[in-house]
């Protein structure tokens, strides 16, 4: 029989809420990214919103960790669940935080201001959902190979959203009354940037949870 | 006590176990206990280092306190036992026939479980051992009890009352007093078998913190069945399980990184 069952469980269950957490995290990036598209700010408003109950799920996750660390009084592997559920918890509330501010662009531009939304910003959200992907994926099998592997994606956005504020700045030369526009567009580039800095932030949380060590996957 | 030795001229034993360029207090190597024929220690490799708390932590039965028994000889006391292999106390093996047990009593103290101080006198349980090694001169005695009732953190409690019987104090005073008469000798190591286990949690933290400040001046080998205790208070920590030494290292790397599953296991209460 296994020892510590109550334990066990309650660490399963807090792994099932932070993989909750990334899946409503992906769902707010992939919503946001399309009311920028359609340029709908109703649903914005849904996604500004929707971002409340992924706060309380962060809050939730932080104090039942707090409570089994106190309580349990965990070493090793089972501190170092703990420690990165509060790590990956904390990183998913801002990369949740990063959609809903695409939302409040979307809000910004306002509804039929008839402006093509770059390509660019797409291609990036598609880099991003396949890394929360791979990130829920290595979590849940502890698999680092797929940690490092997030780190190489981020690298694509990076160079994405470089090239991306390229074009944006050649525009405001040839368009300077697009400003305003081009200048959300550049927010929204920056916060799909963030987005994947974090995921990498959760790849090394996840290299720390099976190695024990930490590495630094930014540099 | 203070035998010049010479331990420290093989780093690496002939087991592979690497050795720290450190002073080493007792240096066990290919030990092997058996109880009748009960295999209770099996092929223990282990250097205790001085001035260090090293911890030893396992599940009940595992051998932590016979090999505890085996650094002062006191597992003797069981007729049916023998040992194979070698335990140097400073650089002379304690299994050897020619090794006196009294010498190495003196420079050894131990601490029990449950405290133990005689029925007499706070004064007369810290003066004992130094009357018996032939001290009379009341006046030094004086300075041996103050010296050592101070070094065990109890003076301050105790001072007013030295006629009073020992038994009269807490257990977690009890057991300060004992580990001051073991001071009054002025050993070269502290044995300490589960020191805390029949203290409440407060007495409990005054002798973690004594321990912490005797390690200064001791060398101290702890049994403990309270893995936090181990954690919060020893320098190293060697985790036995069915006789064997299964993993030895720093405390911090045992209970943050420890390289055995079997470890692991122990240490997040997934058996024992």
């Amino acid at each position: 029989m296994v020892a510590r069952e109550q334990f066990e469980s309650e660490l399963a269950l807090m792994k099932q809420k932070v993989i909750h957490l990334a899946e409503g995290a992906k769902q707010q990036l992939q919503d946001s990214v399309s009311a920028l598209y359609q340029a709908d700010t109703k649903f914005a408003g849904e996604v500004i919103e929707a971002d409340k109950k992924l706060d309380k799920m962060d809050l939730d996750i932080n104090e039942t960790a707090i409570l089994l660390i106190a309580k349990q009084q965990p070493v090793a592997s089972d501190l170092r669940k703990l420690i990165v559920a509060i790590r990956l918890s904390t990183d998913l509330e801002r990369m949740a935080d990063n959609a809903k501010n695409i939302a409040r662009s979307t809000t910004h531009l306002g509804d039929n201001h008839g402006m093509e939304i770059p390509k660019s910003l797409g291609d990036m959200r598609d880099v991003a959902l396949r890394m929360i992907d791979l990130a829920i994926l290595a979590y849940k099998q502890e698999d680092i190979s797929l940690a490092r592997e997030l780190s190489e994606l981020d690298d694509q956005i990076d160079t994405m959203y470089s090239n991306g504020l390229q074009s944006l700045l050649e525009e405001t030369v040839t368009n300077p009354q697009k400003i305003q526009f081009i200048m959300q567009i550049a927010f929204c580039g920056r916060f799909i940037e963030r987005f994947g800095d974090h995921l990498t932030n959760i790849a090394e949380s996840i290299m720390y949870l099976v190695k024990g060590e930490s590495l630094n996957l930014n540099e | 006590m203070n035998l010049v030795t010479d331990v420290n001229q093989n780093n690496i034993n002939s087991n592979g176990t690497e050795r720290e360029n450190k002073n080493i207090v007792y240096d066990t190597k290919d030990l092997n206990l058996w109880y009748g024929n009960t295999h209770a220690l099996r092929n223990i490799d282990l250097p205790i280092y001085e001035r260090e708390v090293t911890a030893i932590i396992g599940p009940s039965g595992c051998g932590k306190s016979t090999y505890l028994k085996t650094l002062n000889r006191m597992v003797e006391l069981v007729p049916s036992v023998h040992t194979s292999g070698t335990i140097k106390y400073r650089g002379r093996d304690i299994l050897d026939k020619s090794f006196k047990v009294e010498a190495l009593r003196t420079s050894v103290g131990m601490v029990f479980q449950k405290p133990n101080p005689f029925p007499k006198s706070i004064y007369d349980n810290i003066a004992y051992g130094p009357k018996i090694h032939g001290i009379r001169n009341k006046k030094i005695l004086d300075e041996i009890v103050e010296k050592s009732l101070r070094g065990a953190y109890i003076w301050d409690e105790v001072k007013d009352r030295l006629k009073d019987n020992a038994y009269s104090l807490s257990g977690g005073q009890q057991q300060r007093i004992c580990i001051a008469r073991c001071l009054a000798i002025e050993p070269d190591v502290i044995l300490m078998d589960e020191p805390t286990s029949a203290l409440d949690p407060k007495s409990t933290l005054k002798v973690e913190e004594l321990i912490q400040e005797l390690k200064k001046d001791y060398s101290i080998v702890i049994v403990t069945h309270n893995m936090q205790q181990a954690a919060r208070i020893s320098d190293r920590t060697a985790f036995f399980l069915n006789g064997e030494v299964v993993e030895y290292t720093d405390t911090d790397t045992l209970f943050s990184t420890p390289k055995d599953k079997r470890t692991e296991d122990y240490i997040t209460g997934r058996f024992g």
